[in-house]
């Protein structure tokens, strides 16, 4: 039988996306020292209060919110910025937290689905049930944080509006026709 | 076709009513039938002396709304009040539910309707009775209507809760009367679905938010070439990672158990892992070929009809074709994941799963603990498709959770899911047909070579055949084969199965055969569909919708194709430009005929998202073999289909009383072939590899 031998990160088939790379070179270096240096805290705000955590500097923030601080509203879809379940906002911003290492986050405000509103009243949330939006549901949560986003930006998006700041956040069921029109609702409700 | 079944009353602790829907005496025997397009449903419908009607769901809910439509179906004939039933998710059980699994648009169709609706109707007949009994009248002068029972002599009313105790004091009926259609109504309507609120507020529940009281968290890297297997590795480095805990070899790879996920996968980056390969190497263009030479042969008949060979030589005018589908991943929008408790006597798992039958029996056997001790609770899922109906998430998960002694969720990545899928098979078609001299398909032979996702070892795979060998056109001379290829890609069910690829084969040469006989698309397919009078309306509805015919704006044009699966009827009709080369699809109008449809939301819901499923799969889907292993990785190199891309759908389904059809999957199907062939009628160029591709490359 023939071997061979690879590590996995020259396995990656997005080695070309920056965040990737830097992940495998911090991992070589880590595998070079011999004892774990001690982990740094992070204060973080999230949805108005303060968090401590105890993680690498390069963690992502959807690991800390999903599996440190036990808000799994955020969703992982891909690792690469490329789907957008993982949306959330720093200071009102939509990002993508499975790219945002935690030490990136500085003092910004976190906002999660968890936190967009208090009783899941927002105008996308309820444009959203309005328009019958969610099929599976999963990309949902993503699409109304980023949705949330642009509202906040543009008051009265136009379609073009919507296209721009909608296009990072994958929807496999299709709902993107609904999306849409929820929008729109949420825009002339809001 | 509809399967024997019984409505039981059962006891239920706190009192109330309840009712246990058993499969028939055959199934209950554990004979539940493989085949996919039957299943038995079991259900349970309790009725709380609060008046709360809850409706215990057994399917999987990936975005289809199950668990919207057949509790609708279940309170429509007990009369309920909608905004009093609840719902309970199933859990695994060999033989309670009769078979679980859910796949192949089954959830309402064939088996489930007639027993839903006569468990619904069983708990209403011994409701009025208790009424009549209560009330010394006879139960025909009794009336129910949202939740209650009604006397129109007295005007005396009283709600379902009240009645419970006595109900259960009645007989069970043995065939309680079902509603007349006109007597819906709750079905036909479209209530907000019931997990839409969870949905939009982040607290749904999908497998990868269980989370269990000292858990860990685990990724696994799987061998990345298909049938290699793990010789050896090196965990210093990952071991190395803060927060990781643990490394352990399961039986599918190496998995990295760690405090939380990030520094699982981080830990998984620093593994080094030796492989030995079992010297599987071929590359997508050697499978191309191989597929192409299987073609070329004779192979086993699937379909014969008249003498297909005579009849083509003998043609007017004849057309031979070659066409190609690549191998599809399933990207379902939650990557492969599960969440396992294996305990020395018993295992509890959180699976987002097709098949929970599937995922007991799976950790059963790999922990030696009988089935009554596993528990399964069917999670949300980001998506099935198919994929979901495989257990091997659940391996990964059960065989880390015995190894380390916890309680543990492994999540794959999305490369590790897009790189060890069941693919959709890679397709070669040949096809040979011939029109005779009015300008009518005569004679047409079709040969697939595809590996086979069911069926015997070298035998016929029905799903590789389907939409074709049982296409409802009329060919009087018609020879359909299959050529069964091996090799180590593993292959699966994905969203509407045989049907998505060769409907692309087969409505894109009906429309070459169609310009061969210098016919109009629409009115050539119309003459050989006189003996399917719904199909046929389904297209004449199409056409109609869509202008078929009519002026279309400068530099676009229309192409048309439809399929019957799954119990569903659909045409699709595309209009299409190219845009610097891009190809552009503007508009698709849908025209369904499911029979009689529960929640007309949902159903439009499913086919204008099957046009983006099909259209993603027709423009971008392809997964290339490299070297023994899958190139593509991510939503970089596997595209989706975005929001500024989304044609305008119109849906129209047409009115039917017939019984359901299958609605999720039907509609993926004609939309590639739809495309094409409007790009045929756009630039004369024929299109017959998938692919169609972001640009344009004729």
């Amino acid at each position: 039988m023939d071997g061979y031998t690879l590590s996995t990160s020259s396995l990656s088939t997005t080695s070309s996306i920056s965040s990737i790379s830097s992940l495998s070179s911090l991992s070589s270096l880590s595998s070079l020292s011999s004892t774990r240096p001690p982990m740094p805290t992070y204060t973080l705000r999230v949805n108005g209060t303060s968090k401590q955590v105890d993680v690498d500097a390069d963690t992502r923030l959807l690991w800390v919110l999903r599996d440190v601080l036990g808000l799994t509203g955020t969703k992982f879809g891909c690792g690469i910025a490329q789907c957008g379940a993982c949306t959330v906002h720093l200071d009102g911003a939509a990002v993508r937290s499975c790219t945002t290492q935690v030490s990136q986050v500085g003092t910004r405000t976190i906002t999660t689905i968890e936190g967009l509103s208090p009783d899941g009243g927002h105008p996308v949330q309820r444009a959203w049930i309005d328009e019958d939006v969610p099929q599976c549901g999963y990309c949902q949560v993503g699409q109304v944080m980023a949705a949330a986003a642009l509202l906040k930006k543009t008051p009265r998006p136009t379609d073009e509006d919507i296209d721009d700041a909608m296009t990072g956040n994958v929807c496999r069921c299709g709902t993107y026709d609904r999306i849409r029109r929820a929008i729109h609702r949420a825009a002339q409700e809001g | 076709m509809e399967r024997r079944s019984f409505v039981k009353l059962v006891a239920v602790s706190g009192g109330g009513l309840a009712f246990a829907i058993r499969p028939s005496q055959a199934d209950r025997a554990g004979q539940v039938s493989d085949e996919m397009n039957e299943w038995v449903p079991g259900a349970f419908l309790r009725i709380d002396r609060d008046g709360t009607v809850t409706v215990t769901v057994a399917r999987a809910d990936m975005g289809q709304g199950v668990r919207t439509a057949l509790p609708m179906i279940v309170a429509d004939e007990l009369d309920a009040d909608w905004d009093r039933v609840k719902i309970v998710q199933a859990e695994a059980h060999p033989d309670r539910y009769g078979r679980m699994m859910t796949v192949g648009s089954t959830s309402v169709r064939n088996g489930a309707w007639l027993p839903l609706r006569r468990a619904g109707a069983t708990a209403r007949e011994m409701l009025v009775a208790a009424a009549a009994a209560q009330w010394s009248v006879p139960a025909s002068s009794l009336r129910t209507e949202r939740g209650r029972v009604l006397h129109a002599g007295s005007g005396r009313v009283i709600a379902y809760g009240d009645l419970v105790d006595g109900a259960t004091k009645q007989a069970v009926p043995s065939s309680p009367r079902l509603k007349t259609p006109d007597e819906f109504r709750i079905i036909g309507t479209s209530p907000k679905q019931l997990d839409t609120p969870a949905k939009v507020t982040g607290k749904a529940q999908f497998g990868i938010d269980a989370r269990v009281p000292g858990m860990l968290f685990a990724t696994v890297v799987h061998p990345p070439i298909f049938g290699s297997t793990v010789r050896s590795f090196d965990a210093t480095a990952a071991l190395a990672v803060a927060g990781v805990k643990n490394v352990v070899q399961v039986s599918q790879g190496v998995a990295v158990v760690a405090e939380h996920t990030g520094a699982a996968l981080k830990g998984a980056k620093a593994l080094v892992i030796a492989y030995d390969n079992t010297g599987f190497t071929a590359s997508s263009p050697e499978i191309f070929e191989a597929l192409g030479r299987l073609a070329s042969a004779p192979a086993l008949e699937a379909k014969r009809v008249g003498t297909p060979e005579n009849a083509i030589a003998g043609a007017g005018r004849r057309v031979q074709a070659e066409y190609q589908a690549p191998y599809l991943a399933h990207a379902t929008m939650e990557p492969m994941n599960c969440t396992a408790d294996v305990r020395a006597d018993r295992v509890e798992l959180w699976a987002p799963t097709q098949n929970p039958q599937g995922a007991q029996q799976a950790a059963s056997r790999l922990t030696g603990i009988p089935l009554d001790k596993v528990t399964v609770h069917t999670q949300l899922m980001g998506c099935g498709w198919g994929r979901r109906s495989r257990d091997d998430f659940v391996t990964d998960a059960v065989e880390v959770s015995k190894a380390i002694g916890a309680p543990v969720q492994v999540l794959w990545t999305r490369e590790e899911d897009m790189q060890h899928d069941f693919y959709r098979p890679a397709a070669v078609v040949k096809l040979d047909g011939g029109v005779d001299a009015g300008g009518t398909l005569n004679a047409l032979t079709v040969r697939i070579a595809a590996q086979g996702i069911s069926g015997p070892r070298n035998g016929l795979d029905g799903n590789a055949v389907a939409s074709i060998a049982d296409t409802p056109y009329h060919i009087p001379n018609f020879l359909v084969e299959y050529a069964r290829a091996e090799n180590a890609v593993p292959v699966g069910y994905w969203r509407s199965v045989g049907p998505s690829q060769n409907t692309f084969v087969f409505e894109s040469f009906i429309d070459e055969m169609a310009h061969a006989a210098g016919r109009d698309p629409v009115e050539f397919r119309r003459g050989m569909l006189a003996e399917e009078p719904r199909m046929l309306h389904v297209l004449n509805a199409c056409a109609e919708r869509a202008k078929w015919g009519s002026a279309v704006p400068a530099g676009r044009a229309r192409g048309v194709a439809l399929v019957e699966d799954k119990g569903g009827r659909v045409a699709e009709i595309a209009e299409v430009s190219l845009e610097n080369g891009r190809i552009r699809v503007h508009r698709v109008t849908v025209v369904a005929d499911c029979g009689q449809i529960i929640h007309p939301g949902i159903v439009h819901a499913q086919l204008s998202g099957s046009v983006v499923a099909g259209l993603t799969a027709a423009l971008y889907g392809e997964i290339t073999i490299e070297k023994g292993r899958v190139k593509q990785g991510n939503f970089n190199d596997y595209r989706m289909l975005r929001i500024g891309e989304m044609p305008e759908v119109d849906v129209h389904v047409v009115p039917s009383r017939e019984e359901p059809g299958g609605v999720g999957e039907p509609g993926v199907p004609p939309i590639a072939a739809a495309v094409a062939n409007a790009l045929f009628t756009l630039t004369g160029v024929r299109a017959r590899r998938l692919p169609l591709g972001a640009n344009w490359r004729a």
